[in-house]
């Protein structure tokens, strides 16, 4: 499903270039469930932007669903990634002025599905992640479990196939994390490629595939 | 993005920055108002001039003595030429099919007084036919008689505020009147009226045309004016009455003939041309409106600059960013339009109520061009925050990471 070979990327901070990513290769298959560990400016985020068409690389090739995304247009990428790849954030990255509802329902917006699939849509994944009686809350009057729940839905409402989670916990206390992490898992085991980013040794232990990466490169790769 | 969840995304950013929002719709609202607002004043102007000249009801020709050469410049109005304008040629120009009414007219100011009281007022030596030329009508007693035609009689029609001046409230008809070293007996006051062609004529002296001839000793006239037939080609009159001066100069043309219609084609053109240039004047006020959309819009952007990222995260392009912010401005501008033309008619409809004299009211093109500037304007002044923020990199936007 993703395959990546020779990925470079170099960042320029002030005068020093950073070496983000130094020839990664890597591939996924569908239904796998990673973990990408490693220290701060190791290049796991990076990593993740770049599987999830955030990012380009400055050279090397990304394959997704064999197709080849480095010549895509910008738009044919954001459609790609619309379609195909949910995203779920540190800091949840809801939108305060909408309701829980309205932030699940902004993918099909974009996409601009008819109103009556859209409403079936959100109260399906609203239902998936445990939040249907707070549908119509605003981010402001919900806990972070139940925000990181909210994101969540909104990266599974387009029925993607790849979840990509940078940190999903990590603004979240034990129970909430763990709620989380049940819920994403249950999600996995339904077929969704899932990549976590963590710094939480619990966490990446639980994937099925450990990534490691160190300066940019992929030191270990355990099954 | 549908056009309806644009507008209700955009609605729920205005509804989020209230006072924001109110703000920029006032700018905007201000600013086609007063575009409105100002062109229905030159407006105004115009058909309250175009009225004014209605009100004469007649189709009135005006004989200058002077030429203005094709070189252009304006008719002398004051001027002297070689040859005078008289009292004959006027009369000649009776003969001419189509004149209903000749009224030559000398004109000067002369002193007049009752006992001690004395005033200085501009003096019109005419005869019946300026009455009729001029539609006006006298209040008590008769109009000049008949014979002033000819005759220097010594008789005289007061204007209504001469003739309070020196009689106060007594009576003024059958009293004699001073001026300049003769004595004349008032045949009667003239009829309220407010000014006209630029002639305030309750502040005048009416007296025979032979008789002004005498007081100002030159035969010369001051203009003539006559009324002609309201089937009568008014152009051929105009060649014809040329032509019968010109015979009597001895084949000089020396006179310039003027028809109501073209001083009135003059006033429209001029009262436009200040209508336009207020209205350019007035747009100011949108572009500056503009130029606020521009800050806050910059302001906006990099504000939300997460919210960018995450949007583009779960699949916006950088065309649909760019779409969202255009639109939220556009949206801005149309609330701020109606909410202008709104406020700008009410208000036009309260003064018309104070005012109804004043014709009051906005040219057509008034509305369609506030409103066309008000979104040229608002559009121009998005195109910079709104590529800034669909050219956000949405890694570093979603870091809220300032570039």
């Amino acid at each position: 499903m993703i395959k990546l070979t020779s990925i470079n990327k170099t960042y320029q901070i002030g005068d020093t270039p950073l070496r983000a990513l130094r020839d990664v290769s890597l591939n996924i298959d569908s239904g796998e469930y990673l973990s990408v560990m490693g220290p701060s400016g190791s290049g796991k985020s990076t990593l993740l932007n770049m599987i999830g068409l955030l990012d380009r690389p400055d050279s090397g090739s990304y394959l997704f669903d064999n197709v080849a995304t480095e010549a895509l247009k910008e738009e044919r990428r954001a459609r790609l990634r619309g379609e195909n790849i949910g995203f779920i954030f540190q800091s949840f990255h809801l939108i305060n002025r909408l309701t829980a509802f309205e932030n699940v329902e902004l993918p099909l917006i974009l996409t601009e599905q008819p109103i009556k699939s859209r409403r079936q849509a959100v109260a399906e994944v609203l239902d998936m992640v445990g939040l249907s009686a707070r549908a119509s809350h605003k981010p402001n009057q919900l806990s972070g479990g139940q925000l990181q729940r909210v994101a969540i839905a909104r990266a599974i409402v387009m029925r993607p196939r790849l979840l990509l989670a940078d940190e999903p916990t990590g603004n979240l206390d034990s129970a909430s994390g763990s709620e989380v992490i049940e819920v994403i898992e249950r999600l996995n085991r339904d077929g969704i490629t899932l990549v976590v980013v963590t710094h939480d040794q619990n966490l990446g232990d639980r994937a099925t595939r450990h990534i490691r990466m160190v300066d940019g490169q992929i030191d270990s790769d355990q099954r | 993005m549908k056009l309806v969840d644009q507008i209700s995304f955009n609605w729920q950013i205005f509804q989020r920055h209230g006072l924001r929002t109110f703000l920029l719709l006032l700018a905007v609202g201000i600013g086609v108002a007063s575009v409105i607002l100002l062109t229905s004043l030159g407006e105004g102007a115009r058909r309250y001039v175009d009225r004014e000249f209605s009100a004469l009801g007649n189709r009135v020709l005006i004989v200058l003595p002077g030429c203005s050469e094709t070189s252009g410049g304006a008719p002398p109005i004051y001027g002297s030429v070689p040859r005078d304008l008289t009292l004959e040629d006027a009369y000649t120009l009776e003969k001419i099919p189509g004149v209903l009414a000749v009224a030559p007219i000398v004109a000067g100011t002369t002193t007049v007084a009752v006992d001690s009281r004395s005033r200085e007022v501009i003096t019109l030596g005419s005869n019946q036919s300026f009455f009729t030329v001029r539609k006006l009508a006298v209040g008590a007693g008769q109009i000049l008689p008949a014979r002033t035609r000819e005759d220097a009689m010594a008789v005289c029609v007061l204007g209504v505020k001469l003739k309070r001046e020196l009689f106060g409230n007594a009576r003024a008809l059958g009293e004699w009147v001073r001026v300049g070293d003769r004595r004349m007996r008032v045949v009667s006051v003239l009829e309220e009226r407010g000014e006209s062609l630029g002639l305030d004529m309750r502040d005048i002296l009416l007296i025979p045309v032979r008789t002004a001839e005498q007081l100002f000793n030159s035969p010369s006239l001051f203009r003539i004016m006559l009324d002609i037939a309201p089937s009568a080609d008014s152009d051929l009159i105009q060649t014809k009455i040329k032509a019968v001066i010109t015979e009597r100069h001895e084949g000089e043309e020396d006179v310039t003939v003027i028809s109501q219609d073209s001083m009135l084609a003059a006033f429209n053109s001029i009262l436009t041309t200040l209508t336009l240039v207020i209205a350019a004047i007035a747009s100011i006020s949108l572009l500056v409106a503009g130029i606020l959309i521009m800050n806050i819009s910059l302001i906006s952007v990099s504000q939300r600059r997460k919210e960018i990222g995450l949007l583009e995260a779960i699949g916006a392009s950088s065309r649909q960013i760019r779409q969202l912010f255009l639109g939220e401005s556009l949206l801005l501008v149309s609330l701020g339009s109606v909410a202008g033309i709104l406020f700008a008619y009410s208000l036009i409809a309260f003064f018309s109520s104070l005012w109804p004299s004043f014709p009051l009211m906005p040219p057509l093109w008034a509305v369609p061009a506030a409103v066309g500037v008000a979104f040229f304007s608002g559009l121009t002044f998005s195109i910079v925050p709104a590529k800034r923020a669909a050219g956000l990199d949405p890694v570093l936007a979603l870091r809220g990471v300032q570039e």
